[in-house]
C-alpha cells in the first residue's frame, strides 16, 4: 500500500476541521461545513477548493506542438497562447488513458498538460512512450504546483478584492501570470463546476497565501464531495465513473472534443472505426420519479427486466431535488423520454431516459 | 458528542427501540444520523412486510452514501413513517422523536439482546 500523499494546504484542511478522506493517492478535505452547504455556496456566491493534487505535466521542445497534437484528442494547432483546451489522451484501441487541458503557455513550444491525480504515474510513462525518438522533453512537475479553484458567479469580484487580481478581461478557457506576494501565479478561467471560476496554480507557498487571503476575506472552503455533486449536475466527466481505459469518449457524448479532421493521433483509427460501425451503448441521463438515489454500478433495466446497462454517478440533486443519474445505457435506450428502471436494493425504481445535464451551465464567454 | 435518549434500547448498527407493549418503534440514533449527514431519502418497508432481527429492513440515504437499516426485532410492520417521504431531514433534526417504522414484534424476548442507554453510550466511547 502506498502512502497517501499530503497537498500543500494539508494543515489548513485539519485546522478547519474538513472530514478527510483518500482520493487520487492523498488525503483529500470531502467536506467542511457540509455537502449541501457548500454546494449552494459555489452556485449562488462562490466557493474554493483545493484542487493541489492534480498532475501538472509540461511538454516542450522543437516538435512539442505536433506531439501533443498526436497524443490528444482536440486540436492544439487552432489553440492560442494564453488559451486551454480540453480533451483525452487515448490508447490504441480507442479507451482513454485520461481527460486533461492543455495550457498553451506564452513561451514558444511549451505546454503544460494538467492531468487527474489518480493518473499522474501512468500518463507520465504513457505520454513518455508516446515520445520515443521524437524531439521532445517530458517533466512531470505536480509536486512543484499547488492548485486552488475559486468558484461561482462571485469569484471574479472576490479575486480583486482578497487577491487584487483584476480577472476581468479573461473569458473561459484562457489564462495569464499574475503575481500574488512576490510569486508567481497562472490564473486560469476554468473550473469544473458548472459555474464561472478561476484555477490558480502556484508554488506552494504561494498556494498557501492565496488560500489564507481567500479565508480571510469569507469565501467558503469546499470538498470533493460537493465538487462531484456540481460536476455531476453540469454533465461533466468524472474519470474512472463516465470515462475510463474501457470506454470510448464517442460513448461518453464527448466527440465534439475528438477532432477527426486534424491528421493522425492515437487512437483516431480506432475511434473512426466506432464512428463507422456504430455505437452499441451511449451515456445518458435518467431522471427517477422516486427520490431513492441511483449509485454507481447500480443496474438499469428495459421494461421487461432485461439489464440495459449501469449507473455511473448518481445523486439526489441538490440544486432540483430530483433523484438523477448518468449511466451507460445500450443505444436504443438512449432516446429521451424512453421508460427505464433502476434497481436500487431490493426493488426496480422507475425512472426516464433525459439529458445528462441536469444544470446549465455558467461560464463567462 | 451525539445525544442518547434514556429509556430507550439501542443496537449495535446504531437503530434504537421504544417499546411499547408488544410493538417496537424503530428509529436511528444520533450518533447514526450525525454519521451520515444530511439525510435525503427514507428506503423503508411497507405496511404488513415482514421483518427480522439483525435482517435489513431499509435504507438511509445521504449525499453521498446509502446505509443499510437492520431490525433490531423480528415482527411484522403496522406502520411506515409516512412524514419521511416528504422529509426525510426530520431524521437529522430529531432522530429520537422521528421513527421510521413501528413493528408487532412476533418474540419480544429478542429485545433482551439489546443495549440500554447506559450500555450503548460505553459501546459508542469503544467504537471511537
Amino acid at each position: 500500500m502506498e502512502t497517501l500523499k499530503k497537498t500543500c494546504l494539508y494543515d489548513s484542511h485539519i485546522a478547519l476541521g474538513a472530514q478527510m478522506s483518500p482520493f487520487g493517492g492523498f488525503m483529500m478535505p470531502i467536506q467542511y461545513s457540509g455537502i449541501i452547504e457548500e454546494h449552494n455556496a459555489v452556485r449562488t456566491a462562490c466557493g474554493m477548493f483545493d484542487v493541489s493534487h492534480m498532475g501538472e505535466i509540461f511538454v516542450t521542445g522543437p516538435e512539442s506542438e505536433s506531439f501533443v497534437n498526436r497524443i490528444f484528442t482536440n486540436d492544439v494547432s487552432r489553440l492560442l497562447p494564453g488559451h486551454v483546451q480540453y480533451g483525452m489522451m487515448l490508447y490504441q484501441d480507442g479507451g482513454v488513458v485520461d481527460d486533461l487541458l492543455v495550457y498553451r503557455m506564452h513561451e514558444a513550444g511549451t505546454w503544460l498538460l494538467v492531468v487527474n491525480a489518480s493518473n499522474i504515474g501512468k500518463d507520465y510513462d504513457w505520454i513518455c512512450a508516446a515520445a520515443e525518438g521524437r524531439n521532445v522533453n517530458i517533466l512531470d512537475r505536480s509536486g512543484e504546483y499547488g492548485q486552488i479553484a475559486l468558484q461561482g458567479p462571485d469569484s471574479e469580484q472576490l479575486a480583486a478584492r482578497a487577491l487584487g487580481f483584476d480577472l476581468s478581461d479573461l473569458v473561459f478557457y484562457t489564462f495569464r501570470e499574475v503575481d500574488f506576494d512576490g510569486g508567481k501565479v497562472l490564473a486560469s478561467r476554468s473550473g469544473y463546476t458548472g459555474e464561472d471560476g478561476f484555477e490558480f496554480y502556484a508554488s506552494p507557498s504561494v498556494t498557501r497565501k492565496i488560500w489564507s487571503a481567500l479565508l480571510g476575506a469569507g469565501v467558503m472552503p469546499c470538498g470533493l464531495g460537493c465538487r462531484d455533486t456540481l460536476r455531476f449536475e453540469a454533465g461533466l466527466p468524472l474519470y474512472g465513473h463516465e470515462l475510463g481505459p474501457d470506454i470510448s469518449p464517442l460513448e461518453a457524448g464527448l466527440g465534439m472534443f475528438v477532432k477527426m479532421d486534424k491528421g493522425d493521433f492515437i487512437g483516431r483509427n480506432a475511434a473512426a472505426a466506432l464512428r463507422e460501425k456504430g455505437l452499441d451503448r451511449k451515456l445518458t441521463g435518467i431522471e427517477l420519479s422516486d427520490k431513492a438515489v441511483p449509485r454507481a454500478g447500480y443496474q438499469v433495466e428495459a421494461p421487461d427486466g432485461r439489464r440495459i446497462g449501469e449507473v455511473t454517478t448518481g445523486y439526489n440533486s441538490i440544486s432540483t431535488g430530483k433523484s438523477v443519474c448518468m449511466a451507460f445505457v445500450e443505444l436504443p435506450y438512449s432516446v429521451p423520454g424512453t421508460p427505464v428502471g433502476i434497481r436500487i436494493r431490493k426493488k426496480v425504481f422507475p425512472g426516464t431516459v433525459c439529458g445528462k445535464r441536469f444544470y446549465d451551465k455558467k461560464y463567462k464567454r | 458528542m451525539s445525544k442518547i435518549a434514556e429509556g430507550l434500547l439501542y443496537s449495535e448498527s446504531h437503530e434504537w427501540v421504544k417499546v411499547e407493549g408488544d410493538i417496537a418503534v424503530i428509529g436511528i440514533s444520533d450518533f447514526a444520523q450525525k454519521s451520515m449527514g444530511s439525510i435525503v431519502y427514507v428506503d423503508m418497508p411497507e405496511e404488513d412486510d415482514e421483518v427480522s432481527q439483525d435482517e435489513e429492513f431499509g435504507a438511509v440515504e445521504s449525499v453521498k452514501a446509502a446505509s443499510d437499516l437492520y431490525s433490531p426485532v423480528s415482527g411484522t410492520v403496522i406502520e411506515k413513517n409516512a412524514a419521511l417521504e416528504d422529509e426525510p431531514g426530520l431524521l437529522n433534526t430529531d432522530p429520537y422523536t422521528n421513527w421510521i417504522i413501528r413493528v408487532r414484534m412476533s418474540d419480544p424476548s429478542e429485545t433482551e439482546s439489546l443495549m440500554d442507554a447506559a450500555a450503548y453510550s460505553e459501546f459508542l466511547d469503544r467504537q471511537a
